[in-house]
C-alpha cells in the first residue's frame, strides 16, 4: 500500500492504517469517534467474518467489529511505519 | 445530593471491564457476569460497608462515552449526571485503557469525586503491559486504584477511595477546547442558575452540541436555554458539527496523551487472541465450529442428566407413595390426597426430576462459553445473516440470552440502539427455547427421534437442528417483520470483540447451582402446584358424564387435530403459560388421569404413555415446533410490555411467534398427511 487514500474498508488483513478523514455523518459519526475513531487513528486490519463482512479491526487496543457501511465511510492512508 | 446516612456511589464504565464482577465483590451479592459488552442493562443497586458506614452501590450499564446512543448507555449517561451520584467509580480495562480514558475524562468533567479502576491487572501483566499508576493520578488528578477483581484484590482500597471521593469538596476539570469554543462556553455557562461552575460549563458545552436526550434529562427552562446555546454558537461563528467535531478531538487526544505518558507496552501483545479469532471465525470453520460447540453443550447436558434424572425419578415416586399412606393414616378425604399428591405433588416431582437436571447442567455450560468470551464472536458470524433481514447482529446476542431466558433475553435487547430494531429482537427473541423449553424438546427428542434411549450423541445432534430451525425462523420473522411492519434499512453496527478470558469454572458451577437451580425450582413450585391441583380439579369435577378437562380437551381437539397435536397437548401448553417447565408434566398429568397407565418413573414408561395415546413421530415433531414457536411465558409478556411500553407490541410479540408455530404445525400436519402417513 502506498500513500494513496482509499476507504478503510478495501484494506487488506494485516494492513495498518491511519484515519485521513471521517465521511459518516450523524450518529454513525459519534459512534465511532465514541470507539476513539478521528482524524489520525491507527488501524489494523484483522480478520473478516465468515461473509467477509463485518470485519474486525484494532482500534486503539480494542477490538472493533465494523460493517462495510461504516467502514466505507471512513478514509485512510498508509501508515508510514508501515513495513510490507 | 442526598443526605449523610445514604452515600450513593456511581459504578461506570465502558462495556465488558469486569463492571458487574466488582459490584459482586464489592457488595457481596451475585449479579450475573459475562464476557460480552451489554451484560448489564439495568441499575443494580446494592450496599456495601467500609469503615463502619455503609454505602449503596449502583451498577450502571456500560457506556463508550456520556453521549448516549441507545437506551441502556441512556441509564448509564442519566444516572452519572443526574442520578445525584456522591460520588462515582470508572472501570476501566487495563489492557486497553487509552480508549478507556474517553469516558473517564468526560465524566471528570461532570464531576471531580471521581476514582479510577484500573481493572484487570493479571491480564495487562500477562500482556506485558506497564501502567504507571501514580503518573496517572498526577495527570487525572483523582484517584487511581489497580485492582483484579476475579481474585478480590484491590477491592478493599476501591471501596475506601470511592468512599473518601464522596466527602471530598467538587473542584473543576474540564477538557480544554480551542479558545474559541471555550469563549462560547464560558458565556453560556455564565448565564446558568446557580450549581457548581464546572458542571455548567459542561451543561453548557452539552446544550451547545445539541444533545437532544440531555434537554430531557434537565428539563427545566429548556426552551430558552437552547435558544441561548444557538445563539451562542451564532456568535462564535461555529456549526454545531464542528463544535462537536473539535469536543472529541480534545478529548480523544488528551486521552492519548495521557495513555502514551502511561502505559508501556513490550512486544506483541494479543497473538494467542488474534489466532483463536482466526480459527472461530474463519470463512470455512466459523459457523461449523459454533455448531459442533452447541451439540457439544447438548451432548454433555443429556449425558450428565440421564442419572441425576432416573435418580430423582425413582427417590421422588417412592415419596409419593410415602406422602399417600401418610395422608390414609391422616385420615385424610380421598379429594384432599388427590388433590395435594396426585395433582400438586406429582407435577411438582416431574418438574424436579425431568426438566431440572437437563437445566441445571446446561446454564453453567453455556455459562462457561460466555466467560471465555465466545458470544460476541457468534454475533460477529452471523451478523451478514441478520443484516440480510435488517436487523442488527447484536440480536445474535439477545438470542443467547434467550437460551437461558427469554425475559433476561427481551431486557437484554436494550443492547440495540436503532428502536426498530429493538423491537424486532425482542418479538424474535421467543423463537430460541429457555432454559424452561429446552427439557421438553429433549424429552420429545429422546423418546422418538433417538436410535435409543442411550444414544446420547443423535439427540445432542437432533437438539442442535432444533435450535438451527429457531434460529431460522429467528432470521425469518425478523426479515418478515422488517417487510412489513417494521419497515427500514440496517442502523450502524460497532460491536466489541473482547479479549477471550479464562473462564471462572468453580464460581460458574457454584453460582449456578444455587442461584439459578434454586431458583427454577422456586418458580416450579410456585407455577407448578396451581397448575397440579387445577388439572386435578378439572378430571375430578364432572359435568355431565365427562370430566372438566374431557370437556376442554374435546373441545380444543379438533383444532389441535389440525396442528397434528391434541386437546391435551394444546392444554398443556396453555396451562403452561406462567412455566413451560410445566407443560410436560401437565400433559402427563392429564393423560394418567383418563386412566391408561399410573406408575411412571422414566421416559421409556412417559414413551408407553404417549403412545398409549395415539403419539407418532409427527406429534412428536408438531410438540418440539409448537414449543419451538408459541406464546411466550407469562414472565417475557410482562417483561416485553415493560420494555415496549406498548399493549400493541406486547400482543404482535405473542401473535407473531403463535402464528408461526400454528403455520408450521398446520403445514407439517397436512404435507405428511398428503404423503401418507
Amino acid at each position: 500500500m502506498n500513500e494513496k487514500s482509499v476507504a478503510l474498508k478495501s484494506i487488506s488483513i494485516g494492513d495498518k492504517v491511519k484515519v485521513k478523514r471521517l465521511l459518516a455523518s450523524g450518529g454513525i459519526r459519534r459512534r465511532l469517534q465514541d470507539i476513539g475513531v478521528i482524524e489520525g487513528t491507527e488501524i489494523e486490519c484483522l480478520h473478516k467474518s465468515p461473509s467477509g463482512d463485518p470485519i474486525a479491526y484494532m482500534i486503539r487496543g480494542a477490538v472493533m467489529a465494523l460493517r462495510s457501511e461504516e467502514s466505507s465511510q471512513i478514509i485512510v492512508e498508509g501508515c508510514e511505519d508501515y513495513v510490507g | 445530593m442526598s443526605d449523610n446516612n445514604n452515600v450513593v456511589i456511581a459504578l461506570a464504565g465502558n462495556p465488558n471491564v469486569g463492571k458487574s464482577t466488582i459490584f459482586n465483590k464489592l457488595t457481596g451479592m451475585k449479579q450475573h457476569t459475562g464476557n460480552w459488552p451489554g451484560k448489564t442493562v439495568a441499575n443494580a443497586r446494592g450496599f456495601f460497608i467500609s469503615h463502619g458506614k455503609r454505602y449503596e452501590i449502583v451498577d450502571v450499564p456500560g457506556a463508550y462515552s456520556l453521549s448516549a446512543h441507545s437506551t441502556e448507555e441512556e441509564i448509564a449517561r442519566d444516572f452519572i449526571c443526574f442520578g445525584e451520584a456522591d460520588s462515582v467509580i470508572v472501570v476501566c480495562d487495563a489492557t486497553c485503557l487509552e480508549r478507556n480514558l474517553n469516558l473517564v475524562l468526560q465524566v471528570l468533567e461532570t464531576t471531580s469525586k471521581v476514582v479510577v479502576c484500573i481493572n484487570l491487572m493479571d491480564e495487562a501483566i500477562k500482556k506485558r503491559i506497564e501502567i504507571d499508576l501514580k503518573k496517572l493520578e498526577d495527570l487525572l488528578g483523582v484517584r487511581v486504584v489497580a485492582t483484579q477483581a476475579s481474585n478480590g484484590s484491590g477491592m478493599k482500597e476501591l471501596a475506601e477511595a470511592a468512599a473518601d471521593a464522596a466527602s471530598e469538596p467538587e473542584r473543576a476539570c474540564r477538557i480544554i477546547c480551542p479558545e474559541r469554543i471555550e469563549q462560547a462556553v464560558e458565556k453560556l455557562a455564565s448565564l446558568m442558575p446557580e450549581g457548581s461552575r464546572a458542571r455548567s460549563k459542561w451543561i453548557a458545552m452539552r446544550l451547545m452540541i445539541g444533545d437532544i436526550s440531555l434537554e430531557l434529562s434537565t428539563q427545566k427552562n429548556l426552551p430558552s436555554f437552547m435558544q441561548m446555546a444557538e445563539e451562542a454558537l451564532l456568535d462564535a461563528g461555529i456549526s454545531r458539527s464542528e463544535l462537536e467535531d473539535e469536543y472529541v478531538y480534545s478529548l480523544i487526544k488528551r486521552a492519548e496523551e495521557i495513555s502514551k505518558s502511561c502505559v508501556s507496552t513490550k512486544g506483541a501483545t494479543d497473538a494467542i487472541d488474534r489466532k483463536i479469532d482466526r480459527i472461530l471465525t474463519s470463512k470455512w470453520l466459523g459457523l461449523p465450529i459454533m455448531l459442533i460447540l452447541l451439540g457439544i453443550i447438548f451432548w454433555i447436558t443429556i449425558v450428565g442428566a440421564n442419572y441425576p434424572s432416573q435418580w430423582l425419578a425413582t427417590m421422588l415416586s417412592s415419596l409419593e407413595e410415602k406422602l399417600l399412606a401418610l395422608f390414609a393414616w391422616l385420615n385424610a378425604p380421598d379429594w384432599l390426597s388427590g388433590m395435594i399428591v396426585g395433582g400438586a405433588y406429582r407435577v411438582l416431582s416431574w418438574v424436579v426430576s425431568v426438566m431440572l437436571p437437563p437445566m441445571a447442567i446446561f446454564f453453567p455450560l453455556f455459562t462457561i462459553l460466555e466467560d471465555f468470551g465466545y458470544l460476541p464472536r457468534v454475533a460477529f458470524n452471523l451478523d451478514s445473516c441478520f443484516k440480510k433481514c435488517s436487523a442488527c447482529g447484536k440480536q445474535a446476542l439477545t438470542m443467547a440470552m434467550g437460551f437461558g431466558c427469554n425475559a433476561a433475553g427481551v431486557i437484554g435487547c436494550r443492547i440495540i440502539d436503532s428502536p426498530r430494531e429493538r423491537l424486532i429482537a425482542i418479538m424474535t427473541n421467543n423463537f430460541v427455547p429457555c432454559n424452561g423449553r429446552f427439557p421438553t424438546i429433549l424429552a420429545v427428542i429422546t423418546m422418538f427421534f433417538s436410535a435409543s434411549y442411550t444414544f446420547s450423541a443423535g439427540s445432542a445432534a437432533i437438539m442442535t437442528l432444533v435450535i438451527t430451525c429457531g434460529i431460522l425462523l429467528t432470521l425469518g420473522v425478523s426479515k418478515l417483520l422488517s417487510m412489513t411492519i417494521l419497515k427500514g434499512v440496517p442502523s450502524s453496527f460497532t460491536l466489541e470483540l473482547p479479549p477471550y478470558r479464562k473462564p471462572q469454572v468453580g464460581e460458574i458451577i457454584v453460582r449456578s447451582i444455587f442461584d439459578r437451580t434454586l431458583f427454577v425450582l422456586g418458580r416450579a413450585v410456585i407455577s407448578a402446584i396451581p397448575a397440579g391441583i387445577i388439572i386435578w380439579l378439572m378430571t375430578n369435577i364432572h359435568m355431565g358424564d365427562s370430566s372438566l378437562l374431557q370437556l376442554s380437551t374435546g373441545f380444543l381437539n379438533p383444532f389441535a387435530k389440525l396442528l397434528g397435536m391434541d386437546g391435551v397437548i394444546l392444554i398443556s401448553f396453555i396451562l403452561g403459560f406462567p412455566a413451560n417447565e410445566i407443560v410436560i408434566p401437565i400433559m402427563i398429568m392429564a393423560y394418567i388421569s383418563s386412566g391408561t397407565l399410573t406408575d411412571l418413573s422414566s421416559l421409556p414408561q412417559l414413551k408407553e404413555l404417549l403412545i398409549a395415546n395415539n403419539w407418532t413421530w409427527l406429534t412428536g415433531i408438531c410438540t418440539m415446533t409448537f414449543s419451538l414457536a408459541h406464546w411466550p411465558c407469562s414472565t417475557t409478556c410482562i417483561t416485553i410490555y415493560k420494555e415496549t411500553r406498548s399493549l400493541r407490541w406486547t400482543l404482535l410479540s405473542i401473535a407473531a411467534p403463535t402464528a408461526t408455530g400454528m403455520l408450521l404445525c398446520f403445514l407439517l400436519k397436512s404435507g405428511a398427511s398428503l404423503l401418507g402417513f
